[in-house]
């Protein structure tokens, strides 16, 4: 039916897009790993880069995981308590505070970074720690924690069932306890990935909330990129490769619960770059 | 039995308000009063408020303002084309590796600007591949990271993940049943194409073309790590910030890009909601 020369023209094309986005990743996998990538691997294939980067960037990498953990720590304990109130009670205030938490993905984070600086900047002490990273962390990440687990909890007849419970004599903790948080365990896991995912991977916000001394990854590798040879960015790469690659695969197995599609197009709308 | 109800009910709420409240204080302390401040420092300068005006008819800002949006415009457009494309083609065929290839269209989902402005520096840098293909060929060595091409190339490269996810998704969804019919009545793979399919996309392109359009706007790692000659609107806003200290007009602009951003974003949802309205 289908004819077999389009088929073949569409194949190519979209192998060329996919060779597009891949060789240059896999070229700074191998540039990694070479002594000298002008001369190609034909230098000789080598690990000092990693080992040199580990030394000058490892800090980095620790720094930007610790960040990552404490975001998803605050995330999980405001984030799924409030779209619990929000499955509860669908009334326009809480669609109100649904749209508005959302706002700091729509704009972009350059701005909310800026606006961080000049109300906390003066307060030294917390300008100059891991915590001034953390709170624009959180802002941002937030909206997907509570979204992806709304999403599950709406798409179960949540009501029915804590009624249910009630009926057999749960008090209110207990219905959450027994009834919202198993069933929205999936969405719960998918805003978790999504939210260390981000964090890790977070330079907008963070170049200007960051000091010399609080420097997350993507902050080194911009640094990097400009001021090391080619062979050391590429290193540095793949160090953020090795982090970042596996939960990219996990959000694609278990970052879309409920078949509702909210997980995945929200976070196509992660203002990443 | 009603008032038993009713105490309970209230107890609830009670409850309820006080789960919520941690993340309204967040979002309040840490969101919405600093960009509150923002915006009021953005009207402090020597013209006040005016300084919001000014800097839209300052020919310099304005200029980086509409190369911004041209960019933007330029790579929604296509990624747009490719996206429909590959994403109307993966939807639609069933063959050996298709779902690795889907997976390698999304993986750069995630990567954050710095690390496509390297990957652009992998392609078209000094040792890049494609400066050693045409060196190879020509013997010139053509290297285009560094410039408007690089940051065109890079700004396609992140979008193309987010949008060719959506284009997907709604290629699904269309009724193969209209296509069909189309064909019985005569018309042509190519009108069949621009008459059924792209109208069934359309609330993907529009949502998915906005988000793309939004995200190229405030993008920053990318242009950050290819500083180019030509400053886009983040760039500038962080240089009139980090090294003019020039507080009222890194406030004023980076207000009126946010508000530009979430304007289109807004736009967008509205539109692909009232098309789906309509076509229920």
């Amino acid at each position: 039916m289908r004819r077999p020369g389009l088929f073949a023209a569409q194949l190519v094309f979209t192998l060329l897009v996919a060779a597009f986005l891949a060789v240059p990743i896999a070229m700074s996998i191998v540039a990694g790993f070479t002594q000298n990538f002008f001369f190609g691997v034909a230098s000789g294939l080598t690990t000092r880069w990693v080992a040199e980067v580990w030394t000058r960037y490892g800090d980095t990498v620790l720094f930007s995981l610790a960040i990552a953990f404490f975001c998803l720590a605050i995330n999980l304990v405001i984030g799924i308590p409030a779209a619990y109130v929000l499955a509860k009670r669908r009334n326009t205030v809480t669609r109100m505070f649904e749209e508005l938490i959302v706002l700091p993905v729509a704009v972009p984070g350059l701005a909310t970074a800026l606006a961080l600086v000049m109300v906390y900047g003066r307060f030294g002490d917390f300008r100059t720690s891991g915590a001034f990273i953390l709170v624009g962390h959180v802002v941002y990440t937030l909206p997907f924690m509570v979204r992806s687990v709304l999403a599950v909890l709406s798409s179960i007849d949540l009501r029915l069932l804590e009624e249910g419970a009630a009926s057999l004599g749960a008090g209110f903790w207990q219905k959450i306890f027994t009834i919202a948080l198993p069933n929205a365990m999936p969405g719960i896991l998918a805003g978790s990935l999504m939210v260390v995912t981000l964090s890790i991977g977070e330079f907008n916000l963070t170049l200007l909330l960051s000091t010399p001394l609080t420097q997350t990854m993507p902050v080194g590798l911009a640094v990097a990129y400009t001021n090391s040879r080619l062979e050391l960015g590429s290193a540095y790469t793949l160090l953020f490769f090795v982090i970042i690659i596996p939960l990219l695969v996990a959000l694609q197995l278990w970052g879309n619960p409920s078949r509702a599609r909210k997980a995945r197009p929200l976070l196509a709308e992660g203002d990443e770059r | 039995m009603a008032a038993h109800d009713d105490t309970a009910g209230r107890q609830d709420n009670i409850w309820l308000l006080l789960l919520i409240t941690p993340a309204i204080v967040v979002f309040l302390a840490f969101w919405l009063l600093p960009i509150g401040k923002l915006i009021v420092l953005g009207g402090s300068g020597e013209h006040g408020l005016a300084t919001y005006f000014d800097v839209l008819v300052n020919s310099r800002y304005l200029t980086v303002l509409l190369i911004t949006a041209a960019l933007a415009a330029g790579v929604t457009v296509v990624t747009l084309l490719i996206s429909i494309v590959s994403g109307v083609f993966l939807a639609r065929s069933d063959f050996f590796g298709r779902s690795v290839l889907v997976a390698i269209l999304t993986l750069p989902l995630a990567f954050p600007g710095v690390v496509i402005g390297f990957m652009v520096i992998m392609l078209g840098g000094r040792q890049g591949l494609i400066g050693s293909l045409t060196n190879w060929a020509t013997g010139n060595r053509l290297v285009f990271a560094y410039t408007f091409t690089g940051l065109f190339v890079g700004y396609v490269y992140f979008s193309i993940p987010r949008v060719i996810l959506t284009v997907m998704a709604s290629a699904e969804k269309l009724d193969v049943g209209l296509e069909e019919a189309a064909k019985s009545l005569g018309a042509s793979e190519w009108r069949v194409f621009s008459d059924v399919v792209i109208p069934g996309l359309m609330p993907a392109l529009m949502s998915s073309g906005a988000i793309c359009f939004a995200t190229a706007m405030g993008a920053f790692g990318t242009a950050f790590t290819l500083n180019v000659g030509i400053p886009v609107l983040p760039m500038l806003i962080y240089t009139e910030f980090t090294l003019n200290a020039n507080i009222a007009v890194a406030a004023a602009l980076s207000v009126i890009l946010g508000l530009m951003t979430w304007l289109v974003l807004a736009g967008a949802r509205s539109f692909a909601g009232n098309t789906v309205a309509a076509a229920a």
